[in-house]
């Protein structure tokens, strides 16, 4: 048993915290406001290494593991929620699929630039019809020659137009369902047939992209099949599990933020001659929220952990998602209660936090969907 | 270009492995009695005397008091003898005066020299020297020449009851505590001492004094850097540390385009202007306005704090102002809990007012 | 061009704490980072070392934790390292931590330009980077916000109260340099992961030769007599008023009452 991070989990978070806390944070609320995607954070990122962190040197990556991923979403996150999500969409979703089952010749192609930070990834599942429920899914793709010819929509894409790699799902045997028939596919942006919709306008994250993608006899090279055809659904599934300990440190991060400002601004505020942290009824909801914070981050680093050493991850991460989510819906909220008035104003940064985090409950699977997996597991 | 750096001149013997210079054996222990009386450097700038020097003198004048010894001050110059008698009119016994072309523009290498030649001549027991640019450049280079201690920046100055030694308080880390150095055994104690903390004391055309002029030892080559060039980045009187008024702003004013309003308040009151650390990393204006722990240190008679939260680095550099004026919109800025006065609101909105305000005042 | 680059590792002043019950500082849990006008230093050193070739070494005098301190430098790209670290040089004031520094670098093979930050914001006492160039014998300018070399010579600005001078210099020189310099750059996080596996030399007391006769404490002419917490301001009013034009009528007031206007 070992609860300290090794001195280079600890650089990481040190690094990460100095970037964020200078190039993030200071432009976070007016990219909020202004609902602008921060591409230019997103270059600086990839050059400092932030983009690849769990993955081979050979490919790009800074060849660390998920815990100083998950360390770094976290510290991004408490900066700018919106940029942590893209962070964490990028690295678990789009790179995670590739280097875990793309060939050689793909990862070289795909993952490095990814990693390198030079290209951006998001992921395409959701659809319309298909969100929790995965068996609406009614994206196709046919086999014709060394190409797949993609028709379908997906919505919620996040990075969706600013990316330049998308691992999109598509059904290749409609008769086998979304089960046995799902493929996935690594698709470029400005493949011919391939076009985005609406942006979403959105209660949070305002500064992260979600738009809808569509697919109008977009040809894929045959090469660009992930895996084997019908192992879409478990390359969907598995990659959910770790793209959750990002969302888990997304939220950690969100709720140290909350938690980092209603501390300060306690011990600042005078009213009734003293400063509200001395009152009882603020010091007790800080002690809470500190201690849920704190076990929040245990159960996502945890999570990090079993990824990074080959344990199984999947009932972890939902754990720790789900949790991290809900508690931080909560320190967020209190956060907003502790700032009174000036909390719900959007002269304070507060209320940016509690509307942000609420997504996290929702994403990567339901917090109720999280439940589904986790008594799956334990009820086997 | 090719300036051969001379380093057996002064200085770095240490380098060539004998001893090291003035290592302080030879002014502690048993001559450390022959060390007497107060000396003050009496800055000057073109031939015009800055406001520390006086300052200084009168904190050396109580300070020689109560050690029942002499007060001397220094002056170094291209042509400043003519600066003496301001300066015995204000406390001085002694003026040392080190005159000659090549002082004509501060040089750390001339300028150090003459001060240890005249402290050689001198033998003070205490040094007091302005924390200016110049000032803190030339003090430890000093100080390390004669292997004697320094204390920057001080705030006040006292004497030791127990040890009758000069007791130098400074701020330090930040400005969180205060910190009261002596220098026990090694002569002559130095100091650098905050321009605007002591009252500039009134001429007394009657004083008497003796005018002592000390020969210039520099020679050439001794002089390694040369002055090419002087560059005025804001109009003349905006330095900051001289500034009977200051009006400064911060990242709460929301913008670049405000400072015109602080400009106008500032020309008004015949003021400077001042910004916090936050908008010069902004680039809203230059560095050299910038008071703080990171930039000046100030203390004017009035300071103005517009849509500036007051963080302890800031406060730090102007804390001892003698009247400060905050305006914010937050009434929990920490700036509020060191104003003498807090108008809580927008600064756009009360500047122009205050501005077209006083000047009605003034010129009634 | 072989530029040395002195550095301090100083607690983040942001964080740290006085107990005015105990009168000492709350060190604990406060981070230990590079003084900040060091990194402008590096940062300095780095970018002249593009335009000219060259090597940069950083140097520190600490406890055995400052180490760190020159992980980072080294990440930021300097080349060598030195840590001078020995029991015998605590407690040293800027004088004997001067020539101690000094002694360091003179055990370096080459040095033509020394870059410190302007001060350390721990002690803020901007003593030690004079005190190196005078130990050495070399020229000094402070408070540098430019620096050009061309070939032997230095043509650096200088901030002054109202502006800066340009002053030229032959080498070495030793400068020592504001935020206005630079901004400095932050370290990859592949650099960081090789600066951790870097060696860094470590300098002792007696490696520094017969030029530090005494070490730390005894070799410290400044004994700080006590600490305590600075006294507060007395806390001033805030001003009642319905509107602004109230407010500014009664600062006015206040202002000519107390005959300041």
């Amino acid at each position: 048993m070992n609860f300290t991070l090794t001195p280079e989990q600890e650089d990481i978070r040190k690094l990460v915290r100095d970037f964020a806390a200078a190039k993030i944070a200071p432009s976070a609320a007016e990219r909020d406001e202004k609902e602008l995607f921060p591409r230019e954070l997103f270059a600086e990122m990839g050059s400092m290494g932030f983009l690849g962190l769990p993955y081979p040197e050979e490919y790009g990556g800074a060849g660390m593991d998920f815990v100083a991923y998950a360390i770094a979403v976290e510290e991004i996150s408490k900066a700018c929620a919106s940029t942590g999500i893209g962070v964490s969409v990028h690295t678990s979703l789009c790179s995670w699929p590739i280097y875990k089952y793309g060939s050689e010749e793909q990862k070289k192609k795909f993952l490095t630039p990814l990693a390198e930070g030079s290209k951006l990834g998001a992921f395409g599942l959701t659809e319309p019809n298909a969100g929790t429920d995965v068996g609406g899914a009614a994206a196709s793709a046919v086999k014709d020659g060394d190409t797949y010819v993609l028709n379908g929509t997906k919505v919620f894409n996040t990075n969706g137009g600013e990316a330049e790699i998308e691992v999109i799902f598509a059904l290749t045997d409609k008769a086998a369902g979304p089960f046995k028939g799902m493929s996935a596919f690594i698709v470029e942006k400005g493949t011919p047939g391939f076009s985005f919709g609406k942006k979403e306008v959105k209660m949070g994250i305002r500064s992260s992209v979600q738009r809808e993608l569509i697919f109008e006899n977009c040809r894929v090279p045959a090469a660009n099949l992930l895996g084997k055809e019908g192992q879409g659904f478990k390359i969907a599934m598995s990659t959910l599990d770790g793209g959750r300990i990002g969302v888990a440190a997304q939220a950690v991060g969100i709720a140290q933020a909350a938690l980092d400002y209603a501390v300060r601004y306690a011990k600042e505020r005078v009213q009734f001659g003293k400063p509200i942290a001395s009152q009882q009824a603020v010091s007790f909801m800080l002690a809470d929220m500190a201690t849920q914070v704190e076990a929040a981050r245990l159960l996502t680093l945890r999570a990090a952990f079993h990824k990074s050493h080959d344990l199984p991850y999947s009932k972890e991460a939902a754990m720790a998602k789900m949790f991290a989510s809900d508690i931080a819906m909560r320190v967020t909220t209190d956060a907003v209660q502790i700032f009174g008035g000036y909390g719900y104003s959007r002269e304070y940064p507060v209320e940016r936090l509690m509307r942000d985090v609420k997504i996290t409950q929702i994403y990567e699977g339901t917090n109720q969907a999280q439940r589904m997996v986790i008594a799956g597991n334990i009820l086997r | 270009m090719a300036l051969a750096v001379n380093t057996e001149k002064r200085g770095g013997e240490c380098a060539a492995g004998a001893p090291e210079r003035g290592a302080g054996e030879k002014t502690v222990g048993k001559d450390k009695a022959e060390y007497r009386g107060v000396l003050v450097y009496a800055e000057q700038d073109r031939g015009k005397l800055k406001n520390v020097g006086y300052e200084l003198l009168s904190a050396g004048r109580k300070l020689a008091d109560a050690l029942g010894q002499e007060l001397a001050a220094l002056v170094i110059g291209e042509d400043v003898a003519g600066l003496a008698p301001a300066l015995i009119a204000r406390g001085a016994d002694k003026v040392y005066v080190v005159e000659g072309p090549e002082y004509g523009a501060y040089s750390t290498d001339g300028y150090a020299i003459a001060m240890e030649d005249v402290v050689g001549a001198c033998r003070p027991s205490a040094v007091l020297i302005g924390a200016t640019n110049d000032g803190r450049d030339l003090a430890p280079r000093v100080s390390c020449r004669l292997g004697t201690g320094l204390v920057a920046d001080c705030i006040e100055l006292g004497v030791d009851e127990e040890t009758g030694l000069v007791a130098w308080t400074r701020p330090a880390f930040g400005g969180r505590i205060l910190a009261t150095a002596l220098c026990p055994e090694h002569r002559p104690q130095m100091g650098t001492v905050r321009p605007r903390i002591f009252q500039r004391p009134e001429a007394d055309a009657a004083r008497t004094g003796q005018v002592i002029r000390v020969a210039s030892k520099v020679q050439s080559g001794d002089i390694r850097t040369r002055l090419l060039e002087t560059v005025q980045v804001c109009a003349a009187g905006c330095n900051l540390e001289e500034a009977d008024v200051i009006v400064s702003g911060g990242r709460g004013l929301g913008g670049a385009e405000a400072f015109a309003l602080l400009q106008n308040l500032a020309d008004t009151l015949g003021g400077t202007v001042g910004a916090s650390r936050a908008v010069v990393d902004a680039g809203w204006i230059p560095a050299v306005h910038q008071v703080g722990q990171t930039g000046k240190t100030v203390g004017p008679k009035i300071y103005f704090a517009c849509g500036i939260s007051g963080a302890v680095q800031h406060l730090a550099g102007m804390s001892s102002s003698d009247i400060i004026i905050a305006i914010n919109k937050d009434p929990d800025a920490p700036i509020f809990k060191v104003a003498d006065y807090g108008i809580v609101g927008d600064a756009l909105e009360i500047l122009p007012l205050l501005t077209a305000k006083i000047g009605k005042m003034l010129n009634r | 061009m072989e530029i040395v680059v002195c550095v301090k590792q100083v607690p983040d002043t942001t964080e740290i704490r006085f107990d005015s019950g105990t009168n000492t500082l709350i060190r604990e849990g406060v981070p230990g980072i590079v003084n900040p006008f060091d990194k402008n230093a590096v940062e300095a050193a780095l970018q002249l070392r593009e335009k000219t070739g060259g090597k940069v070494t950083v140097v520190t005098m600490g406890p055995p934790q400052a180490k760190n301190a020159l992980k980072e430098c080294i990440a930021m790209g300097a080349d060598e390292a030195v840590l001078v670290s020995d029991r015998a040089l605590a407690g040293a004031d800027a004088l004997a931590t001067s020539r101690a520094l000094a002694a360091a670098i003179r055990a370096l093979e080459r040095y033509d330009l020394i870059i410190c930050g302007r001060q350390a914001i721990d002690g803020d006492t901007a003593q030690v980077g004079p005190g190196i160039a005078e130990c050495l014998g070399i020229p000094q300018v402070t408070c540098v916000q430019k620096i050009e070399l061309d070939g032997t010579a230095a043509r650096v600005e200088r901030e002054t109260e109202e502006g800066y001078d340009v002053v030229e210099s032959g080498m070495p020189l030793l400068v020592t340099v504001g935020k206005g310099i630079n901004v400095p750059r932050y370290p990859t996080v592949r650099d960081t992961m090789k600066a951790n596996r870097k060696e860094i030399a470590v300098m002792a007391a007696a490696e520094l030769q017969a030029c530090v006769r005494k070490p730390g404490l005894g070799g410290s002419p400044v004994r700080v007599r006590k600490i305590s917490a600075p006294p507060p301001r007395a806390q001033g009013e805030v001003i009642q008023a319905e509107s602004a034009a109230e407010a500014v009528d009664a600062l006015l007031r206040k202002l000519s009452d107390r005959k300041v206007i």
